[in-house]
């Protein structure tokens, strides 16, 4: 083999080793950066947001079985990312409602109240996913944050655990994972809707109380939902710039 | 569940039932309060030239460093993960208030606490290394940073910049304790922490406790070295402290009124809490014997002629009750704020644990530890050194 040929099958080898590996690397990069990927998820292209219709949710707690299934959340009710409450106000202008959430809804609801006269109601509650959210405001590290496509989310391998997040919360939505030792709330399903998919509580819902909605999507059944109901959000006073709507809520939920 | 829902009373989030700041959170504002306070009283000399306080300086300055070593230890016993904290100080979060803390405190530490106590020192660390021998001669010359000009003009130059730096100091002490007031009264999800206030209110009370702890040191240290207490200096730190008590009790009654005044929606649930479960320590150990017995005490001593010893005694009770007072109004911001639900419909309860990470055992030691290192601080660099030159005459 005469030189030139050695030097050429050399260069091609490296050109083609070298190559492959680019793209590999570029592989990488892309799934890093879903913005970046060609014809995939693009974080600027949505605002997450979610509707709730108090009128249609049964108090089943299937959405909070499917939250904990779906995103390995411990069992315990006092370490819940979604939950459902029932009240119940006798007289119905009663200022004080009488609440409860057995086990977080996990099992539903035994029957309890039987008065006729009465008010009762479930008003299924999860991260408001805020706008302007306090609990990323006091984050000393930034290991939670509002990702451009409007969902409050955590880094994991980032939070301190100093639970500072978790007093600013005003909706209790918080709570640290003892296995973890870090701060774990909903993440409105974000492996699953940046796939395409509906959350885990929307999703097995057996009355569609629950709608995931984007507000990015001119198509997205959200805008009619938030067009013709009248919609409020929790604790307005707050001023979080909550992104959960609900259709019927009474002014006795806190 | 059964055991956790005890002491549960009405109905709170599902996630409200564990609390989530423990006794550990309770002490970093009480151990701040106590460095910001001694510092405060210390700078009265410097910067006030209230030459009556004089013996109480370097015990102060002393006392300041001692607790402020230990003020980040309940904070990092408390992380979920102690080895992230580095994080604060490398990629701090500029809209977070607690991002601040480790630049305030080595701001602290090292700009104002540290710098000042080495100038005042410096002249006693170069005798006291050329008097030692051995590895403390090694030390204390580590200690001088190898310089050992004790000249008229380098001690002119010490003061100088001393004083420059106590001026600089009284307003970093203000900054690191009302921004200890901060992190707890800019929290809007929480109506008993949420106050403008807050702040003012942690302030006053610091420098009170800071006083009160210096206070019954001097006195200890005294007694302990069979020194005689000099009783100018005692009662005009007593009227420091009475001063102080005044205002910041007026401010804390401020916010009562104001808040049963207002009336707002969190209101009602608060006054149960505060007549329920906060009533011991809110209203008997806070109020009544926290801070109205020791500031009608401290106003005894002031409008009625007592003897050197009556006086003494009374201060000795007044401090210790004023420091257990202090301490009872951090338990109540910090666990009374994590009480009640932020529905107001209902309350849980704190149950302490003993020997464990965030128990009162680590506590108990970490009260301790600032006194431990008090003593090796004082024992490195006697406070009382240069009096000893001045004539006062030992009692044996």
């Amino acid at each position: 083999m005469d030189e030139g040929r050695r030097e050429f099958l050399l260069k091609t080898g490296k050109f083609l080793v070298l190559s492959a590996a680019a793209a590999g690397a570029w592989d990488a990069v892309v799934a890093g950066q879903p913005d970046r990927a060609p014809e995939a998820y693009r974080m600027s292209d949505h605002w997450w947001a979610m509707a709730i219709d108090i009128e249609k949710c049964i108090g089943c707690g299937n959405c909070v079985y499917a939250c904990k299934r779906e995103n390995d959340v411990p069992h315990e009710p006092e370490f819940s990312r979604t939950w459902v409450e029932r009240y119940y106000l006798n007289p119905p202008n009663s200022e004080h409602p009488q609440v409860d959430s057995p086990d977080a809804g996990y099992f539903g609801f035994p029957e309890k109240y039987r008065d006729e006269g009465a008010k009762s109601f479930f008003v299924p509650k999860l991260c408001n996913h805020c706008a302007a959210s306090p609990c990323v405001q006091v984050c000393p590290v930034g290991a939670t944050f509002e990702s451009p496509d409007g969902v409050v989310l955590v880094d994991k391998a980032y939070c301190l655990g100093c639970r500072y997040c978790v007093q600013a919360c005003p909706y209790g939505c918080r709570f640290i994972d003892p296995r973890s030792h870090t701060v774990d709330k909903c993440s409105l399903c974000y492996h699953r809707i940046t796939k395409g998919l509906t959350t885990a509580c929307c999703e097995t819902c057996p009355t569609g109380a629950r709608m995931l909605g984007d507000l990015k999507s001119p198509s997205d059944p959200i805008h009619e939902f938030l067009r013709v109901s009248k919609v409020h959000v929790l604790k307005p006073q707050m001023a979080t710039g909550s992104k959960v709507y609900y259709k019927g809520l009474d002014g006795s939920v806190r | 569940m059964e055991a956790l829902m005890q002491g549960v009373e009405g109905f709170i989030y599902p996630n409200e039932v564990e609390l989530q700041w423990s006794v550990l959170i309770v002490l970093y504002p009480y151990i701040t309060g106590l460095v910001a306070g001694a510092f405060i009283l210390a700078s009265l000399e410097r910067v006030f030239k209230v030459e009556a306080v004089k013996p109480t300086y370097r015990l102060a300055l002393l006392t300041a460093l001692a607790f402020l070593l230990v003020a980040p230890l309940p904070l990092q016993l408390h992380l979920g993960h102690p080895e992230r904290s580095l994080e604060m100080y490398l990629t701090p979060h500029t809209s977070s208030a607690m991002a601040m803390f480790g630049f305030v405190y080595l701001w602290y530490l090292m700009a104002v606490l540290v710098l000042e106590i080495w100038l005042d020192y410096r002249k006693d660390i170069v005798i006291l290394w050329q008097e030692s021998h051995g590895w403390k001669r090694q030390l204390y010359r580590a200690m001088a940073l190898g310089s050992d000009d004790i000249s008229e003009r380098a001690l002119e130059v010490d003061d100088k910049v001393g004083h420059f730096i106590t001026v600089v100091g009284i307003p970093s002490a203000f900054l690191l304790h009302g921004y200890v007031g901060f992190i707890f009264g800019s929290i809007k999800a929480n109506p008993w922490w949420s106050t403008p206030l807050m702040p003012i209110v942690f302030l006053f009370s610091a420098i009170v406790s800071g006083i009160a702890l210096v206070m019954l040191m001097y006195q200890f240290v005294s007694w302990y070295n069979g020194r005689p207490v000099q009783m100018n200096c005692l009662d005009t730190i007593a009227r420091y402290l009475f001063y102080a008590f005044i205002i910041d009790f007026s401010l804390e009654m401020l916010d009562l009124l104001h808040r049963v005044y207002e009336s707002d929606e969190s209101f009602k649930t608060l006054n149960f809490m505060v007549q329920t479960r906060l009533y011991t320590s809110q209203v008997l150990i806070q109020i009544v014997f926290g801070t109205i017995v020791p500031i009608g005490m401290l106003a005894v001593a002031q409008l009625v002629k007592l003897t050197d010893r009556a006086r003494q005694g009374t201060y000795a009770v007044a401090g210790l009750l004023t420091l257990i007072g202090i301490f009872a109004m951090r338990w109540n911001v910090v666990i009374g704020g994590q009480l009640f639900s932020k529905s107001f419909l209902g309350y849980t309860t704190y149950k302490m644990e003993f020997a464990t990470r965030e128990g009162l055992l680590p506590a108990i030691l970490l009260m301790i530890l600032p006194f431990v290192i008090l003593a090796v601080l004082v024992k490195l660099l006697p406070p009382w050194k240069d009096l000893e030159e001045e004539t006062v005459p030992r009692m044996h």
